[in-house]
């Protein structure tokens, strides 16, 4: 059985030879087991999304190998890693095409890593499917199936955005602060389906958050990150039993300084 | 004043009349093609004034070297796609900026136009030698022409409108008007929206040489500058298409063919304005002066509404 995902010593430097060069992953590794639930905090600038984006394949790497499923997948081009990941940003926006209704982008979403033909793109057999999918969220999104995405909320984006990107069975999911545009109350709506839908599927993830205290409720493993690489990994009972003073205090202990984070929420 | 009121005719603008609604139809393919590259794809695609020109010159070329008048016509659409593909690559392959590429293939066309014909500007091709599929003969000759020209132009823009529809409703289509609106959400969905574009922009130059090939049939010649100007005329169309039953086609089942026919009605009052104001004795060469603020015009009203509500807005939270 191979590991759902491994990085192996990527490294990743922005705006090589300007004023503005920023070593964004110094040496990277990491291993994730099949169901692992990983969450991340770092500081500003630590690489948290900058990992996401590598193993995403936005832009090539300068050194390294990522292997998801025991596929090295490090020279696919974005499209073509897509089949392999499920991916749920930051920006409610980026992850639906809101021009388009609902059940179309979920069409699309279905057709992940299929070649695209001039087959129908969405059967009334597959309508059926995301009402079911969609009626499990709780919010009623199964009466608009035709609605534009771009008439929707934030929150709502984000829930269509997550069912989108599980739908697939992806090998990871990979999830950037997906709760930070969101209001307090929606945000631990969409954690709660976050959470929902990686059991359910037994989905392996990834998710980034500004926030501590759902970094320790959520998942079995938390990694630390800061300038590139990771300083602390912890998992089990160990992560279970962690507070908030201890992440901050491991992080000064690990980088000699104290946490920097303007978004981070302490409590 | 009264004496230019006198000198003005209306029974000659009425008789202009169905030439424009018959340049405007042809057109109005053109506009289709238009329209999915700059509304779809949301790419300002230049290469049409050459693709048009394109289209016509080849499909002259081929029918006075006896190629059939309708497989001349239909090969012009594979030949307006190689000029979407070229510039396609230089954008997606070669990193180009998309309405740069378009340009650098909208010039090269009019060397290739002008070796196409022979090293000539201008090429005529007669109704009275071949059975042209269009002409401005049809349409001023006798009713009996005039009708079958007007149905088999109307057939042929519903087919054309029914099969757009259905290809953005497949799998493909799907994926192109999802790069159009969200390039990152597309790729995250698999999609390669480098091939997309190109496909799209294939697609889009295809129509654009089709019109062009009955257009030069229509006026019984190519030139090399036909096309000059020809992706303003294609976003007049559009926009008047838009702004006139824009709100009229949203609220239908099949919301996109609605636009479709929209924007080749839009075509065809572009063209009835045009001789209109021709006909008010504007100079022939003012018209793309004329053509060029219609469109900043109605490109305007959108952004200037926008920022209006929007301050609008700012007054009320104060």
């Amino acid at each position: 059985m191979s590991n759902a995902l491994e990085l192996k010593n990527i490294r990743k430097v922005f705006n090589r030879g300007t004023v503005n060069e920023k070593l964004a992953l110094d040496g990277l590794s990491l291993t994730l087991e099949d169901g692992d639930f990983v969450t991340v905090i770092g500081g500003n600038g630590a690489g948290k999304s900058t990992m996401l984006n590598a193993i995403a394949g936005v832009w090539p790497l300068d050194a390294g190998q990522i292997i998801v499923d025991g596929t090295d997948i490090t020279g696919l081009s974005e499209d073509k890693r897509a089949k392999y990941l499920g991916r749920v940003f930051q920006d409610p926006m980026t992850g639906t095409a809101a021009t388009m209704e609902i059940e179309e982008n979920m069409a699309l979403a279905l057709r992940r890593g299929q070649r695209r033909t001039l087959r129908w793109g969405i059967t009334p057999k597959e309508k059926e499917l995301f009402r079911e999918k969609l009626s499990s969220l709780g919010l009623g999104l199964e009466d608009r199936m035709t609605s534009k995405v771009g008439l929707l909320s934030g929150g709502q984006r984000q829930a269509i955005t997550l069912l989108m990107a599980s739908m697939k069975q992806p090998r990871l999911l990979l999830l950037d602060e997906h709760t930070a545009a969101l209001d307090p109350k929606t945000a631990a709506k969409v954690l709660e389906i976050s959470d929902q839908i990686i059991q359910e599927n037994h989905l392996t993830a990834m998710m980034v958050t500004h926030n501590m205290r759902d970094a320790i409720n959520h998942g079995n493993r938390l990694i630390m990150m800061n300038e590139g690489h990771i300083i602390y990994d912890v998992k089990g009972e160990e992560k279970k039993n962690l507070h908030v003073k201890d992440l901050l205090a491991k992080f000064e202990e690990a980088s000699g300084s104290e946490l920097d984070n303007d978004r981070m929420m302490l409590s | 004043m009264a004496a230019y009121f006198a000198s003005l005719d209306i029974m000659n603008l009425f008789r202009a009349f169905p030439g424009s609604i018959a340049q405007g139809m042809i057109w109005g393919i053109m506009a289709i093609g238009v329209y999915i590259t700059f509304r779809v794809l949301d790419f300002a695609d230049l290469t049409v004034d050459g693709s048009l020109a394109l289209g016509a010159a080849s499909c002259v070329m081929l029918i006075r070297s006896g190629v059939p008048v309708v497989i001349a016509t239909l090969a012009s659409f594979l030949i307006g796609m190689v000029a979407g593909f070229v510039t396609g690559i230089l954008t997606t392959k070669l990193g180009i900026p998309g309405i740069l590429s378009s340009i650098l293939t909208q010039i090269a066309l009019y060397s290739i136009n002008y070796n196409i014909m022979g090293k000539k500007s201008n090429l005529s091709i007669s109704v009275d030698n071949y059975k042209l599929v269009a002409s401005l003969r049809y349409v001023t000759g006798p009713m009996g022409t005039r009708v079958i020209f007007f149905i088999g132009m109307a057939v042929f823009l519903f087919v054309l409108v029914g099969l757009t529809y259905s290809f953005f409703g497949t799998e493909v289509g799907h994926a192109i008007r999802a790069t159009g609106c969200n390039q990152n959400m597309a790729r995250a969905q698999g999609i390669n929206t480098n091939r997309i574009k190109v496909l799209t922009l294939m697609l889009s130059n295809g129509l654009v040489g089709l019109s062009g090939a009955i257009y030069g049939q229509y006026q019984g010649a190519s030139d090399v500058n036909m096309g000059r100007g020809a992706i303003v005329i294609g976003l007049a169309a559009v926009i008047i298409g838009e702004v006139l039953f824009g709100k009229f086609a949203a609220k239908r089942r099949m919301a996109f063919a609605f636009t479709l026919i929209a924007v080749i009605l839009g075509s065809i009052i572009y063209y009835m304005v045009y001789q209109f104001v021709l006909w008010l004795r504007m100079p022939s060469e003012n018209m793309k002066l004329f053509s060029a603020v219609v469109v900043a015009i109605f490109l305007a009203i959108p952004y200037l509404k926008d920022q209006k509500t929007s301050r609008k807005g700012v007054a009320a939270n104060e």
